[in-house]
């Protein structure tokens, strides 16, 4: 059995991919899948605890992460078009009022 | 030595998928055109459901494929094709200084999360051993059916929420917005003219 804190480390590093993303990236859509990234990493401790621990609620709450993150994907993806009906660009740091 | 072999398997397991994982996972932040971060979000997925697989949470892998993998970066790939966006150079690059803080931001954190995980031991896994639908299906239809539930509300919400933020205005329903406005406007201009029919 491979140990628990492989699977740790393995998460820490994703999610520390993810953030790196988020701050380096311009592309709002590539921010999203930065943003699903740090929820999958997330996601892969919460099972390792869960088999190891042998307790199932940490799968219950991986199911409701995974809940989250498509009707976050969802809305953000509506976000990012009508963003990019108005705008005509994806970068953020152009997208940076609220008004037109 | 038969379960020595085993554990040799298992170990090369973990570090097939883990190591294609963090290269895919370096792929979407380091590439320029977001279709190839989409497939390098796929790659991940694929191998954090390998990686759910040795710890026995089949449920929670064929989720992850056909919900993750499957529904929501087809929508991720879908936008991307859509919107069909080169790759454009900022006129404004003003967080540029951002990047240069990036790398350090990141060693620093490895660190920090790598010293605390030195502390923690290795505790044994437990024998009993979660992960079959039933056993899954058993705590959320009890114990956690109010958050089920919450999130059949959420998802509706995510559904009406996105209809609308991506809908295009049309002529047509400006001009209903217009007409309405008016409508509600209306009784004030009625009134003076019977008053003015009235007077009369």
């Amino acid at each position: 059995m491979v140990p628990l804190s492989w699977y740790l480390a393995l998460s820490a590093v994703l999610f520390t991919i993810g953030v790196v993303g988020v701050l380096i990236q311009r592309n709002a859509i590539v921010l999203f899948m930065c943003i699903e990234l740090m929820l999958n990493a997330v996601n892969l401790t919460l099972v390792a605890f869960s088999r190891f621990m042998g307790d199932v609620t940490g799968q219950l709450f991986v199911f409701i992460v995974m809940t989250v993150a498509a009707a976050e994907a969802a809305v953000g993806l509506a976000i990012i078009i009508s963003l990019f009906r108005t705008r005509e660009t994806l970068n953020v740091d152009e997208a940076d009022l609220l008004k037109l | 030595m038969e379960q020595f072999a085993q554990i040799q398997v298992s170990h090369l397991f973990f570090l097939a998928f883990a190591s294609l994982a963090v290269v895919a996972a370096f792929n979407i932040i380091l590439q320029r055109n977001p279709i190839y971060s989409a497939i390098g979000l796929i790659v991940v997925l694929c191998c954090l459901a390998g990686l759910f697989l040795t710890l026995a949470a089949q449920f929670i892998a064929a989720i992850q494929i056909i919900v993750y993998a499957g529904a929501i970066m087809v929508l991720f790939v879908f936008v991307i094709m859509l919107l069909n966006v080169r790759e454009e150079e900022s006129k404004i690059d003003r967080q540029k200084y951002l990047k240069f803080l990036a790398v350090p931001l990141f060693l620093a954190l490895i660190a920090e999360v790598m010293a605390v995980l030195k502390t923690l031991g290795n505790p044994p896994a437990s024998p009993n051993i979660p992960g079959t639908v039933e056993s899954l299906a058993e705590g959320m239809f009890s114990i956690y059916v109010l958050p089920f539930e919450a999130t059949s509300v959420l998802i509706l919400m995510a559904i009406v929420g996105s209809m609308l933020l991506a809908r295009r205005e049309s002529k047509e329903d400006a001009d209903d917005i217009e007409t309405a406005l008016n409508a509600a406007n209306e009784p004030t201009a009625i009134e003076e003219s019977s008053e003015e029919e009235v007077h009369a």
